[in-house]
């Protein structure tokens, strides 16, 4: 198979699941036997690509012209290609997980889930392959209107509420910031396409440098640098595995992941660095994962704290990238992958407590463990991933963002990856201690959640879901070669 | 036979139209009314065919040669624009056979589809004249059958929207012959092409001129309802049966904003706004009509009406094109014009069927929607995302090419301003787009059907044209760039 | 062309047009009464014929029929146009009227304030 048929099938294979979906609505074994089936071709899709990335090719396909001389056109670099493998991988164990939640939680509407769904990876997948900012424009508002009907999908007026500020703040920045800056860019620079080094050294003068750059890094609304970060932990009200592969995967991962593309391949890091623009952002940067941090330690609703702790660690993405140091830029593409791997599976797991237990607040959870033992071991593998503590993959995404820091005498960065990895620690250990050393409080003769005390762990699917990405978690520490490589390559590409 | 195109094409639904009177039959009528306007399309796509491969067409009436006769004169602008106004005429005609049915009373139906044919008439031949006068009197033809559609709606309040229409629509054209006759004065000819030459040689700080200008601007403003001469659009487009909403939306300000084009820069060139600072009036009034209009489309509760206020804003994205004055900016102007004349026929067509199914398009009616006629509804959401000018839609190419006019002028300023008027379009859009998915709705036994066959495909096809030009734009791209260079370069 | 520059040089007949088109512009936007409306768009309407005549007119010129010893015509041209203009005037006033015929059988009133009372949106 040709690797542009590849590239193109990325997108097609999931829109044309997204079709079949919609049309064997109607027997849902068969509909969730179509989207497995999607999410499996779709992977080895990407996996096909992948060899050829490894050897250094970088397959393009220039689908169409849009506006004279832009087109919507793709080309797979390492970064996307890491990307792409880690949403189109995790969503086969995102749709055996969503078979056991949707089922055992009952839930209405699920052909529309899936479908939006599908689109959503479709979307995905297309941005990660976007070979310039136009491509990927498009694919961002697309990723940003399919997955709305899926924060909103319960339909009551909280969900609404909810769904109502995730569309209006993620439309509001990329309209009225990213496409502004885009358009500027083109204006400025008369091409849009990313280039090694950057399009726009020497194009823009001085402090309008930093200002497009703030346009840009603000545009992009789903990178939840503060303060547009609200709209993540309103769109906790979805159903857990659009929080688990949407908004800890897909979604926040096309924010930083485009966040680093305009750094690298359209501001470019030497542009950078000798401008100084971007010294700002790492303030910015560095502030949101404090402050975040801080916030998370305060909130009882589990997937409210996992939330705030997503919006943290994105900003250690966005932190390696403003380091401007190839290694921290390694870093950055690792974190990607490595916070992918934890946060789905921290995710997970509160979906599972939910679906088993009916629990939301982190003060419920005590004496949980020994109930559901699978479900919180793989907590606390995701809890110790994100602290960054071996052997998980968090410690080695840290690793190189603190050489990075470290080889450009950034101290402000340094100094705040230490002190947020003591915040992680405050915020997820307790949840563990409680889970496992806590006795389960006697309950009231007037409780009447008390049928849900008799449970065990969670349905089939969702432990087999959990259990895949914790292993994930720690086998991506003893085997970072694929993703080391690729991260190389894409700094190969800077250099 | 070829030759006579450009005649044809006016005349065949003129002559149609007293035919529908002699039979006096609502099927008939209507299929009097299909046959013309697929007629007409056919008409219209060989006449563009024409106008590419052998250059501008000049066709002389009675063989009277221009300037003293009546010149029937096509190029690239207008053989677009004819073929935009006669798509859409098929497209509501195929559509109406339900709609108007349900919407106009029974025994006049036929005098409806008269004062279609006749619409349909006028339009063409603004469009299609090369004389200015004889526009005048098309334009007089298709806005009395106007009025008279609107006013065949269910509702008392047609009446009253159509009188003040009427009003309002002939002060504007009235100003347009005081305009004009000032030319004359100083000109002494009426042909557009002959005007452009004339004026090329006069000083353009004449003040006979300049009155001239300011006439036929304003009362082309009333026309194409400028913000703020819009007034009399809202009442028109909420109560009008449906498939007239369709129609006028799409063309009947289109046409009024192409005669403006015409007069801008065909007749008057681009020198003139130096002399007269015209282009930034234009400019703040097309932003106001972007704010204003969009925020009380906000606040409406009848969806006719809140697409109706959205039109006015849209038409202030298009005369904002226009103002920049560069290529860049007349071009996105007539991409948006295309582009608009699209999506706006989408969700008037959409809001027919819900007229149809329902019998009202208000929102509190409207809730659940979504899951009663999920084709329908799926269709406004096409068309709701288009006006917002998500990517993918038409919309956003309408956009990101004002932005880029915006740069091109200098205006970064202004650039910001139609994203964030664009951000309002998110408002309205979704206020609907959420109650009509996830609110309940407010009668639960009410049976509600699937819009039928007939109603479903002329929509789908806007809806689907929609999203076709927001992806491959070579044609409506190509055709704005080229019709801007025309017009702002200065050829005739 | 000869015309433009024997045209009349009395700006009399502009005066009138002028004022004519002011009184009915006026009466249109003041008046609530839809007929009285309708009365004063047709006043604003005749200045512009009155506009038009006023232009075609050449000193000295007599009726455009050629004719022994007449040399010098007035620009029919003008006239012509109006002819048509004046249809499109009672075209669109008999709509007018029949309009407010039906507003009056719907709301049993033709005072635009007494409609407004019974529809708030108007």
């Amino acid at each position: 198979m040709s690797m542009e048929l590849s590239i193109i099938l990325a997108m097609a294979i999931p829109a044309v699941g997204a079709v079949l979906i919609a049309l064997s609505g109607r027997i849902p074994n068969l509909r969730e036997t179509i989207t497995l089936l999607t999410a499996i071709a779709l992977f080895l899709n990407v996996l096909n690509l992948l060899g050829p990335v490894l050897d250094g090719e970088r397959p393009e396909v220039h689908l169409l012209d849009m506006f004279p001389g832009l087109a919507i056109a793709f080309k797979v670099e390492p970064l996307g290609m890491m990307f792409s493998l880690i949403a189109s991988g995790l969503w086969i164990l995102n749709s055996i997980y969503s078979i056991g939640y949707m089922r055992g939680n009952k839930e209405k509407h699920q052909t529309r889930f899936y479908i939006c769904f599908a689109i959503a990876i479709s979307a995905t997948l297309g941005l990660a392959y976007s070979a310039n900012l136009l491509t990927l424009f498009i694919f961002y508002e697309v990723l940003t209107f399919s997955t709305y009907p899926l924060v909103s999908h319960k339909g009551n007026e909280t969900a609404l509420k909810g769904a109502r500020t995730y569309l209006g703040i993620l439309v509001t920045t990329s309209v009225a910031f990213l496409f502004f800056a885009i358009a500027w860019t083109y204006s400025a620079t008369g091409t849009l396409d990313f280039v090694d080094g950057g399009i726009l050294g020497g194009k823009v003068e001085g402090p309008l440098m930093g200002l497009l750059l703030m346009l840009f890094i603000y545009g992009i609304g789903k990178a939840a640098v503060m303060p547009v970060h609200r709209w993540l932990p309103a769109a906790m009200v979805a159903p857990t595995p659009v929080s688990a592969l949407l908004h800890a995967v897909a979604v926040v991962k096309s924010g930083v992941f485009s966040v680093v593309k305009v750094i690298v391949y359209t501001f470019g890091i030497d542009n950078l660095v000798t401008s100084g623009s971007a010294d700002w952002l790492v303030y910015i940067s560095g502030f949101t994962i404090i402050a975040a941090s801080m916030v998370a330690l305060r909130q009882d609703n589990l997937k409210r704290r996992l939330a705030y702790s997503t919006i943290s660690q994105l900003s250690y993405v966005v932190l390696a990238a403003a380091i401007l140091t190839p290694i921290s830029a390694v870093g950055a593409a690792l974190h990607i992958a490595a916070h992918a791997f934890g946060k789905i599976t921290l995710f997970f797991a509160a979906g599972s407590i939910y679906t088993a237990a009916h629990k939301t607040e982190v003060s419920q959870l005590n004496g949980i463990g020994w109930k559901m033992p699978i479900t919180m071991t793989a907590f606390a593998i995701g809890a110790l991933s994100m602290i960054g503590l071996p052997p998980t993959a968090g410690f080695v995404s840290k690793w190189y963002i603190i050489q990075g820091a470290m080889s450009s005498e950034n101290f402000v960065a340094l100094s705040v990856v230490i002190l947020s990895t003591l915040l992680n620690a405050g915020y997820f250990l307790p949840i563990i201690y409680a889970a496992f050393f806590r006795q389960a409080e006697p309950k009231g003769p007037d409780d009447h959640g008390g049928h849900h005390d008799h449970h065990g762990e969670a349905p089939l699917p969702i432990v087999i879901a959990i259990t895949s990405t914790a292993t994930l978690t720690i086998l991506m520490f003893f085997f970072p070669d694929v993703a080391l490589e690729l991260a190389q390559q894409m700094i190969g590409g800077i250099q | 036979m070829t030759a006579h195109l450009p005649i044809l094409q006016v005349l065949i639904p003129l002559m149609a139209a007293p035919l529908c009177v002699v039979f006096r039959h609502r099927d008939i009528a209507w299929i009097i009314v299909l046959l013309v306007s697929l007629i007409s399309f056919v008409i219209s796509t060989m006449i563009l065919d024409q106008v590419l491969t052998q250059g501008v067409i000049s066709y002389f009436m009675g063989d009277w040669p221009a300037p003293w006769g009546i010149e029937f004169r096509i190029d690239a602008v207008n053989a677009y624009i004819l073929l935009i106004v006669s798509a859409i005429g098929a497209v509501v005609a195929f559509y109406g056979r339900h709609s108007v049915t349900r919407e106009v009373p029974r025994d006049l139906i036929y005098l409806f589809y008269t004062a279609f044919l006749l619409c349909l008439t006028g339009l063409l031949g603004m469009t299609a004249t090369g004389d200015a006068f004889n526009l005048f009197v098309f334009l007089e033809i298709s806005s009395l059958s106007t009025y008279a559609m609107i006013s065949l709606g269910k509702d008392r309040r047609a009446l009253t929207a159509s009188y003040q229409y009427l009003i309002m629509g002939t002060l504007g054209a009235t100003f347009y012959v005081i305009g004009l006759g000032l030319l004359y004065m100083m000109t002494g000819t009426l042909n557009i092409v002959d005007l452009h030459a004339k004026l090329l040689d006069m000083d353009g700080s004449i003040r006979t001129l300049q009155a001239a200008l300011a006439f036929l601007t304003v009362g082309l403003s009333l026309k194409l309802a400028l913000f703020p001469l819009h007034l009399w659009l809202p009442n028109a487009y909420t109560y009008a049966p449906s498939s007239v909403t369709a129609f006028l939306a799409a063309t009947a300000t289109k046409v009024a904003v192409y005669v403006m084009l015409r007069v801008f820069f065909t007749i008057f060139g681009v020198d003139i706004f130096e002399e007269t600072g015209l282009a930034p009036v234009l400019m703040t009034l097309a932003i106001a009509g972007m704010f204003v209009a969009s925020t009380v489309a906000i606040f409406q509760n009848d969806m006719k009406r809140l697409l109706a206020y959205s039109s006015v804003a849209q038409i202030g994205y298009i005369m904002l094109g226009i103002s920049f004055l560069n290529v860049t900016g007349v071009s996105a102007g007539i991409v948006h014009l295309l582009n608009h004349a699209v999506m706006k026929c989408a969700a008037f067509l959409a809001m027919g069927c819900f007229m149809y199914r329902v019998g009202s398009v208000q929102i509190e009616d409207l809730h659940g929607i979504g899951k009663k006629m999920p084709w329908t509804m799926a269709a406004f959401v096409v068309a709701g995302l288009s006006l917002i000018g998500v990517p993918l839609t038409v919309g956003f190419i309408s956009k990101w090419y004002l932005i880029q006019a915006a740069m091109e002028a200098d205006m970064m300023p202004i650039a910001l301003l139609i994203l964030l008027s664009s951000l309002l379009a998110v408002v309205y859009v979704w206020r609907f787009i959420e109650v009509a998915y996830f609110k309940e709705p407010a009668n639960p036994s009410l049976k509600i059907k699937e819009a039928p066959l007939s109603m479903l495909i002329p929509l789908w096809v806007m809806a689907g044209a929609s999203i076709y030009f927001g992806v491959d734009t070579d044609m409506t791209l190509g055709v704005a760039q080229l019709a801007a260079e025309m017009l702002v370069g200065g050829a005739p | 062309m000869q015309y433009n520059e024997i045209i009349n040089p009395g700006l009399y007949n502009y005066w009138i047009v002028i004022f004519l088109m002011m009184i009915g512009f006026y009466i249109v936007i003041a008046r609530g009464n839809l007929v009285k409306k309708l009365v004063g768009l047709n006043i604003f309407q005749t200045s512009v014929f009155v506009l038009y005549i006023s232009m075609g007119k050449v000193v000295g010129g007599t009726a455009p029929i050629f004719g022994e010893g007449f040399e010098v015509f007035s620009n029919p041209l003008p006239h012509v146009l109006i002819l048509t203009a004046i249809v499109v005037g009672v075209a669109t006033t008999a709509l007018g009227l029949s309009l407010v015929v039906r507003i009056r059988e719907a709301y049993g009133t033709i005072e635009e304030e007494d409609i407004h009372a019974q529809e708030e949106d108007f």
